[in-house]
């Protein structure tokens, strides 16, 4: 650990870099991804089409590919971006369809009265779904989007790989000089992604518990 | 397919709303189509179309005197290393998840707090950081050994976890009725409470399995030889950053493929199950990570 006393600056960097790719690119994603499940629930298939084909497709790539795709390829076509903007972008997309499809569970687990009421109301698709559907389905996809969340903090690790200094990187440079101490090294960066990510874990434990009584 | 909530949200239309929705349909489908085909005129512009395809089909004369079965042997050997490092990990993983919820059931506590603390501590860790941790301090690691040793703890660790959670959601009467029986701890657990968790929870570890599967491609970080590596690495040996872009898509291609079959085969596990037990599996825990 005198290592991380050494270098606590670095630490403190990389560790801030972590948190906010991750906060950053997990308010993105969830913008993004509740576009687009309402976009997948809309009476329009063109609409349908584009947002299935959107969450099929990067729900079944690997992250490291979209990585990949947005560090070394872009630039091939036109579209350079810095390693951080590309991170982002990357980490953005990714999530963003695991976020739609959370969403597009819990629209799907609101009582269908719920929306009937609405349309006997008179109401739209469009107040249905934003007043009275997506209010009820955000609570029950809120501990699955809160493990979605977590992913996307073990997700940032592989920004590490791509240019970014963040603690993945930075355990690859601190094991790179400080050769004799590389397992204290390595369980301290290890600890550090698990003060992030246990208490999260046992906030979506307790709020799924809290959802399923509610019921 | 699309979504079952649909019809739900909005009137059944009667002939004039149809007509309106259809419009705008197709109105909507215009716009989408100019979207994209600006998208492909500009990404044409800047030559994502141009030759550099042909490195798929005729490979151009270079130095390193790649041909074009060179390429395609690289798509495949790296595919081979992909599945061959996801086929030693994911038994390895059930194996081990095994070992841990077994023990996780032992009447001796401190043991069960040994198992919780495991089961959480890898499960919260990147697996990046795993293969990395394998590849600097197992003697003698390979890039093989450092993918598959992060990928068995990690994946152990959530099949684990996936697995109390079936258990846990079992009906409490088949517990007591194996109790009446006089049945003991270990012979409960054995006979009754595993093999119903396991195939309740068989869609759940099917959709980790898919993980698995997708994970194993972080072994480009450790330096393992997998698909994206082996491809990459064929755009370093033409020395043409270009080349990437076929592929890369060849490389995703083959992904995508992998995966939505493993997927459908999910679904349809899933389909079968719920014909065999009345009560539909509930997931009590949290659900696989992606």
């Amino acid at each position: 650990m005198g290592t991380f006393l050494i270098e606590r600056e670095m630490l403190w960097n990389a560790f801030s870099t972590t948190l906010s790719l991750a906060v950053i690119s997990g308010l993105l994603a969830l913008v993004v991804g509740t576009i687009v499940a309402g976009l997948r629930v809309s009476p329009y298939r063109p609409l349908r089409l584009v947002a299935t084909a959107y969450t099929e497709f990067l729900r079944n790539t690997p992250l490291t590919i979209v990585f990949f795709f947005y560090v070394f390829v872009t630039p091939s076509i036109g579209f350079a971006f810095d390693y951080r903007t590309a991170a982002t972008i990357a980490l953005t997309c990714y999530t963003s369809a695991f976020v739609a499809e959370a969403v597009r569970s819990g629209i799907n687990s609101v009582a269908v009265g719920q929306a009937e009421a609405a349309r006997s109301l008179g109401m739209s698709f469009r107040q249905n779904l934003l007043i009275v559907v997506l209010p009820q389905a955000f609570r029950t996809a809120i501990p699955p989007l809160i493990s979605v969340l977590i992913a996307l903090v073990k997700n940032t690790s592989v920004a590490g790989a791509f240019g970014v200094f963040e603690l993945f990187a930075m355990s690859r440079r601190l094991t790179n000089v400080y050769s004799a101490d590389v397992i204290a090294i390595l369980l301290g960066v290890a600890l550090f992604y698990l003060v992030i990510c246990i208490p999260l874990g046992q906030l979506a434990g307790r709020l799924e518990r809290k959802v399923a009584f509610a019921r | 397919m699309s979504s079952s909530t649909g019809p739900v949200l909005y009137d059944v239309a009667g002939p004039e709303e149809k007509a309106r929705e259809r419009r705008i349909s197709i109105v909507l489908a215009v716009v989408l189509v100019l979207l994209g085909g600006g998208l492909v005129a500009l990404l044409a512009r800047n030559g994502a179309f141009d030759d550099r395809w042909l490195v798929l089909v005729d490979v151009p004369t270079n130095f390193a005197g790649f041909e074009t079965r060179h390429v395609w042997q690289a798509v495949f050997r790296g595919l081979l290393n992909t599945l061959i490092a996801a086929a030693i990990a994911l038994p390895l993983a059930a194996l081990l998840a095994l070992v841990l919820v077994s023990l996780r059931s032992s009447p001796f506590a401190p043991l069960r707090w040994l198992v919780i603390a495991i089961t959480e501590f890898f499960r919260g860790l990147p697996v990046v950081l795993v293969m990395f941790f394998g590849i600097l301090v197992l003697p003698g690691a390979t890039q093989l050994i450092a993918v598959v040793f992060g990928l068995t703890l990690y994946n152990a660790a959530v099949f684990a976890e996936i697995l109390r959670a079936g258990i846990a959601a079992l009906p409490k009467g088949q517990t007591e009725a194996a109790e009446s029986l006089g049945m003991g701890r270990f012979l409960t657990y054995r006979d009754i409470q595993l093999p119903q968790a396991v195939r309740m929870m068989m869609p759940s570890l099917i959709a980790q399995g898919v993980v698995l599967v997708k994970d194993s491609s972080l072994g480009y970080i450790v330096g393992y030889a997998e698909l994206l590596r082996s491809v990459s690495r064929v755009a370093d040996a033409l020395t043409n950053a270009q080349y990437l872009l076929p592929l890369l898509t060849v490389g995703a291609a083959v992904y995508i493929a992998l995966n939505i079959s493993l997927s459908r085969l999910a679904v349809w596990v899933q389909r079968r199950s719920s014909f065999a037990r009345r009560a539909p599996a509930r997931v009590v825990g949290t659900p696989p990570m992606p």
